[in-house]
């Protein structure tokens, strides 16, 4: 296992540089010069010159990179062009409203999506089945801003029973400990956030989680039909084993392994989601953080947004590999 | 079996059949197979009527959106049909189906264009980019990964490893950095698109390839003096093309959304162009006073092109994969 472990370090090593690379040069290939189409052009010289100099784009771009990977590992990932702030500080305040997001959203898909999967696949062929399937497919084929707009225009404009902007009504005070607004406000026993905080995550959470939800359904019906043909399955029925057993500890434990790895691989769907989803609720998470900057061209923050999904993602893809093996030892031979 | 047909003239001797007859006899059981998938003849109707939509749209209609627009018909709520059924659901005023105008069927949004006009010119838009992007990527992609295939040594490390760099970031968000720096257009985001889906083309292919180049057929194409680029395009492309088309039909669908996710976000086709993306977010403010029709229309549009080419994809995958013939 170690020497897996090792292998599948070293080899992630020209990954993450080439993503690093890729993502520094993001805000030197612009076009012209990048200070210009920062600030405008009727920028005056002298701001265009301060510019330059604060990102450090008069240097040689090698020089560059290497003072931009430095800053990194001292967790400075520069400051924002508008606001002058660190980007940093910025970023431990909007992530916990994505991580919150993502998590329900996850959680959701998972439980729902198994469940869904493994009833298709047991009773394959039936009504259940077929209405599941094509409900998956469709979940597949929605975009998010359309099924946000249509949960929006549904719940929250028709119905008027669900908020669809923000994370908490105005006017209610919480205290953040964690940043996670339904903890914070279990933590601190504070039911009106409570309330508040869980309906507005509602509808977000449903309109992210609708493509992971499809996919996991999916996988799950297609792993568990490859593991019902096989032969231990014949002869754990065939002793007399009861159907329950028969799919929840053999059947299920053998199909476990691909759809640990679909769920793993759902988050960067989540993180890239998320993006489309804030921005449609308003919800203040890196993802319409991301938004936001692309609008105001402040260039380093989507540079820095996009430096972190990507090593979320890989870091994610890591774990799940290492998983796979530990679980699966033809893995780590092959 | 000569001897047998001159003895009895009705029997035919048996003949070879040439390439060509092979490929379309397999292209009639390809077909076959299709028409007995219920999901192939909904995915191709959709994918037939979407192509033919936006091939004749752009060729019947000229449509200049600087030109559009009629402030009069400011928000016109949708009549004709959909009118007819809305009127039929609020029970205020039952309104027959011969006294509705068919003026604006799907409505006008704020400018008081028509939403039926420009979600057919949006259709093509899209269509013609999800065709263009898969097109780039799966050239490129194949081209890579067949190379990377039966090059090997250094080629294959270095182009594999950068295919692993793009797909370290989850593709959408990749397409929105290269947009904004690139600047936003059509144009620059179907080539964002396009960069993001080359390497799963050129894993597919070069895996192919790989499994391809041990067997025991292309050894002896090997042996009878066949050089690399001829084995690449007789054996290794034909036999991979049955992947390639599955997973571009699935593409295109990709391919759809995020080109409607830029065009969403603001960083596809630019204001006044019609585009379904940029129509459902111009569509959002006018949500809340109750204004469906203009973000029903290109939204379910979108969600049917693309259930088009997940159906077809699908039935595709189904009826090309080897594994599956004759179970049912």
């Amino acid at each position: 296992m170690s020497t897996y472990l090792i292998r599948r370090t070293l080899e992630s090593i020209p990954v993450i540089i080439g993503v690093s690379i890729l993502v520094f040069l993001l805000l030197r290939l612009i076009p012209g010069d990048p200070a210009i189409a920062i600030l405008g052009e009727r920028a005056s010289e002298e701001n265009v010159a301060a510019i330059r100099e604060r990102l450090g784009l008069n240097k040689p771009l090698p020089e560059q990179y290497a003072i931009w990977v430095g800053n990194l590992f001292r967790g400075d990932l520069g400051t924002s062009i508008r606001g002058n702030s660190p980007i940093a500080n910025e970023l431990a305040h909007r992530f916990p409203a994505t991580i919150e997001l993502a998590l329900v959203a996850i959680t959701l898909a998972t439980v729902i999506g198994i469940p869904i999967g493994i009833i298709s696949a047991v009773k394959r062929n039936s009504m259940i089945d077929t209405v599941s399937m094509f409900g998956a497919l469709l979940g597949v084929s929605i975009p998010i801003f359309v099924l946000g707009l249509l949960l929006i225009y549904f719940f929250g404009v028709q119905m008027r029973v669900l908020p669809f902007i923000g994370r908490l009504d105005s006017g209610i005070e919480l205290e953040t400990r964690t940043g996670l607004y339904v903890i914070d406000a279990i933590l601190t026993g504070n039911g009106e956030a409570l309330r508040s905080a869980l309906t507005h995550l509602l509808l977000p959470a449903i309109t992210l989680f609708t493509v992971p939800l499809a996919i996991i359904a999916r996988i799950t019906r297609s792993a568990m039909l490859e593991v019902l043909n096989q032969d231990y399955i014949r002869t754990a029925r065939s002793k007399g084993l009861g159907e329950r057993p028969v799919i929840i500890t053999h059947a299920l434990r053998n199909a476990l392994l691909p759809i640990v790895t679909i769920v793993g691989l759902q988050l960067g769907t989540l993180l890239s989601g998320a993006v489309l989803t804030e921005t449609i609720y308003s919800w203040p998470g890196i993802g319409k953080w991301l938004f936001d900057s692309i609008v105001a061209r402040d260039y380093p923050i989507v540079q820095s947004v996009t430096l972190i999904v990507a090593s979320i993602y890989i870091i994610v893809n890591f774990v799940v590999d290492v998983l796979y093996a530990l679980v699966d030892p033809r893995i780590r031979v092959a | 079996m000569s001897t047998v047909a001159h003895l009895n003239p009705t029997i035919k001797p048996q003949r070879r059949y040439s390439a060509l007859e092979v490929r379309i006899e397999a292209l009639r059981d390809l077909f076959r197979r299709l028409w007995k998938n219920p999901s192939a003849r909904v995915g191709g109707f959709l994918v037939v009527a979407t192509t033919l939509i936006g091939v004749f749209v752009p060729l019947l209609d000229n449509y200049n959106p600087l030109k559009d627009g009629d402030l009069k018909a400011k928000y016109a709520t949708p009549d004709c049909i959909v009118g007819w059924i809305s009127s039929q659901l609020n029970d205020t005023e039952k309104l027959s189906l011969s006294d509705m105008a068919c003026v604006h069927p799907f409505g006008a949004d704020k400018n008081g264009r028509d939403i039926l006009r420009r979600v057919g010119h949006g259709m093509s838009v899209s269509l013609a980019v999800g065709i263009f992007v898969v097109v780039i990527s799966v050239t490129v992609g194949a081209s890579i990964g067949l190379a990377a295939g039966f090059l090997s040594g250094w080629f294959e490390s270095v182009s594999m490893r950068m295919m692993d760099v793009i797909l370290a970031f989850p593709s959408l968000l990749l397409a929105i950095a290269l947009v904004t720096v690139a600047g936003a257009s059509l144009t620059n985001g179907m080539i964002a698109i396009a960069i993001t889906q080359i390497p799963t083309f050129a894993r597919l292919t070069r895996s192919m390839a790989i499994s391809i180049r041990n067997t025991e057929y292309v050894v002896a194409a090997r042996s009878v003096g066949a050089n690399g680029l001829s084995i690449m395009r007789d054996h290794v492309l034909p036999n991979s093309l049955a992947p390639l088309i599955v997973q571009s039909t699935l593409m295109l669908g990709t391919a759809v959304i995020e080109t409607a996710a830029l065009g969403f976000l603001g960083l596809g086709q630019q204001p006044p162009f019609p585009e379904l993306g940029k129509m459902l977010a111009e569509s959002q403010p006018a949500l809340a006073s109750g204004k469906w029709w203009l973000m029903v229309f290109p939204g379910v549009t979108i969600v049917l092109i693309v259930l088009g080419f997940n159906l077809m994809g699908d039935a595709l995958r189904d009826a090309l994969d080897p594994r599956l013939r004759g179970t049912d």
